[in-house]
């Protein structure tokens, strides 16, 4: 952080917290929590990569409007915190790599069926096995699809439509995927050999570390209408796919990391922390990363795009299902910077382990949601649970149309490893109907539920403040893990 | 010491020690793929040669740990043994040649995928007559 700067916090109304604008902040910071989180964050401010240090870091950088904002998953990050918001000005603000991170488009994709859960109970175990067989994941694995650079060009270019035209999917999937599941402006140009070479085989795979497919049931409804909208009913079986633009993205960003680390000195730009490297939004350099960025976005899309498809199969085989009985319910991203118009001003919108949350209106949402409001998919910890929530006219007015997107780390993995060990993680779940199937034994020890904060808690304070509204609450019964 | 693990609460910090850069930037390499595997599994049956530059050490040695995760990708290999050798014109240059085997989930315990080495806490200095270099890896 900057040198000398005392930071001065006060909870401006309940869970909203407000950290002091002071020189060299160009805002103030804001914070969506409850007092547990906030007194954790306060407990890591000597590190220096402490949460509550990275928001401040990220209000003194150029262009920035109203706050560097906090949801309440929030925990420390690399430059940005995750849980992290910055909308800067489209002409005289910047766009940083640390707002969008190295799994560019990381987001959640979940289906619907029309089974409920005593349905599926007979066939859960099968069912699980399946999955874990057809659904590439953890480290050292390939997905079925074999790209060159002619290919792999479209995938970047078309995102999920290329994928559709190659058998792995159906077109009404694009109308209910963020930005159809193709974000234009994408120049496959600007993204480096080496970034498609390491993605050849690794369309279609889910990664490692938080991410996961999982079945999961409608375990409890807060909103009948809004439910009902969504085409959710009670004990419904849903699946969800956590993961992003795998090495792609990986590679783009830390291309991008040294090209805008120049960027950065060249435009004198002062930033506090080395990570938060970043462009004029507007200069050659800030337009060529934003097409790359587009391009890493397409390959994510398309990447859950053929993970769904792999999944109705399987639910298909085991269950008998028709693939038109497992149709898409939504797609969004939570690693992500976007060209949005907010109060009538054009903005890049920088969202880091952050969930898009438009509220009622917005022509960006699919028309059979448009009313209620966007989705917005929380995913919680295995174990625990998740949410669907709907955005809200205030997310619009205080965070950009941005809400929290999982339950956000409250433990080191070092720390998690040595107070759990992955096989009485499983044996826990197990007593509680929940399969776990992970490549990993260390793995599933660092993504224990104790390792999270509580997500109940997260979710209540997006909703208690307004910024995204419970919808459902789903639990999970199968989860695949890296 | 070769290298230890730092705590952050998302990813993981990595601090590696040598007599000279050369090895600290080796036990650099080893604690990033100790991130995803056991290395003491991976056998150093295939040798690959690597280059990186960079205009100042500490960007190098990030430079050196993503090219050594772009490899892993490309190759999908592991590797455990690595020798570095830095010089220096208008910028810092790396080779080096590292040794590993193809990725076997079972016999190499495979772990968690390492993304990408990050800016963040990157830092070098000397500490107990050792040189060191970290950063935090993301996962």
């Amino acid at each position: 952080m900057f040198k000398g700067v005392k930071m001065e916090m006060k909870e401006t109304r309940q869970h909203v917290w407000e950290i002091t604008m002071k020189e060299p902040m160009r805002v103030p910071g804001r914070i969506y929590a409850d007092e547990p989180i906030m007194n954790h964050l306060k407990s890591e401010l000597a590190t220096e990569w402490s949460a509550l240090r990275q928001i401040v870091n990220v209000a003194a950088l150029p262009g920035i409007q109203d706050a560097s904002i906090a949801m309440s998953d929030v925990h420390p990050g690399y430059g940005f915190p995750i849980g992290g918001v910055g909308a800067f000005d489209a002409e005289e603000g910047v766009i940083t790599m640390a707002g969008i991170g190295f799994d560019i488009n990381c987001g959640v994709r979940n289906l619907k069926t029309s089974l409920t859960k005593d349905e599926l109970e007979p066939k859960k175990e099968e069912l699980a096995n399946e999955l874990f067989k057809s659904i590439p994941a953890g480290l050292g694995v390939t997905g079925e699809l074999r790209l060159d650079e002619k290919k792999i060009d479209e995938v970047l270019v078309k995102g999920s439509e290329y994928v559709i035209d190659e058998g792995y999917g159906i077109q009404e999937d694009l109308e209910y995927t963020e930005e159809n599941g193709r974000v234009e402006g994408a120049d496959p140009s600007k993204v480096s050999h080496k970034a498609k070479q390491r993605q050849y085989k690794q369309v279609g795979t889910l990664g490692s570390g938080n991410h996961y497919l999982e079945v999961q049931y409608v375990d409890e409804i807060f909103n009948e209408k809004a439910a009902k909208a969504y085409g959710l009913f009670q004990d419904q079986i849903i699946v969800s796919i956590h993961c992003g633009s795998r090495a792609l993205g990986h590679q783009i960003g830390t291309d991008y990391l040294k090209f805008l680390e120049e960027a950065t000195k060249k435009y004198g730009i002062q930033i506090a922390d080395r990570e938060l490297v970043c462009a004029p939004f507007q200069s050659p350099e800030g337009q060529q990363y934003f097409s790359a960025v587009k391009a890493g976005m397409n390959c994510a899309f398309a990447n859950r795009q053929v993970l769904a498809h792999l999944t109705r199969n399987v639910f298909s085989t085991v269950l008998g299902l028709k693939y038109s009985e497992i149709p898409m319910f939504y797609d969004i991203a939570h690693n992500t910077c976007k060209l949005e118009e907010h109060k009538g001003k054009k903005l890049v919108v920088h969202r880091k382990g952050s969930t898009r949350a438009f509220g009622p209106g917005r022509k960006e949402i699919p028309k059979a949601y448009r009313q209620v409001g966007q989705p917005v998919l929380v995913g919680g910890t295995m174990g625990t649970s998740s949410y669907i929530l709907h955005g809200t006219k205030a997310g619009m007015e205080e965070t950009f149309g941005s809400a929290c997107h999982g339950a956000g780390r409250a433990m080191s993995r070092t720390k998690a490893k040595k107070k759990w060990c992955g096989e009485s993680i499983l044996q826990q779940l197990s007593k509680k109907g929940i399969i776990i199937k992970g490549h990993s034994r260390a793995g599933l020890a660092e993504e224990a539920p104790g390792a999270y904060k509580d997500v109940d808690e997260v979710i209540n304070i997006m909703h208690l403040t307004g910024i995204a509204e419970k919808v459902v609450k789903v639990k999970p019964l199968v989860c695949i893990k890296g | 010491m070769d290298y230890e693990f730092f705590e952050h609460e998302a990813d993981q910090g990595i601090r590696c020690y040598g007599e000279t850069t050369e090895k600290a930037f080796e036990n650099g390499a080893k604690a990033l793929f100790e991130i995803m595997c056991d290395t003491t599994k991976v056998e150093p049956i295939t040798q690959l040669a690597l280059s990186a530059k960079a205009k100042d050490l500490d960007l190098l040695f990030i430079e050196w740990l993503n090219e050594l995760l772009s490899q892993k990708d490309i190759e999908m290999m592991f590797f455990s043994e690595f020798k570095v050798t830095i010089s220096k014109n208008e910028e810092y240059l790396l080779e080096a040649i590292v040794s590993g085997e193809p990725m076997d989930v079972e016999k190499h315990g495979a772990k968690l995928e390492a993304k990408a080495a990050t800016y963040t806490a990157l830092k070098s200095g000397e500490k107990d007559g050792k040189k060191f270099f970290q950063c935090i890896v993301d996962v």
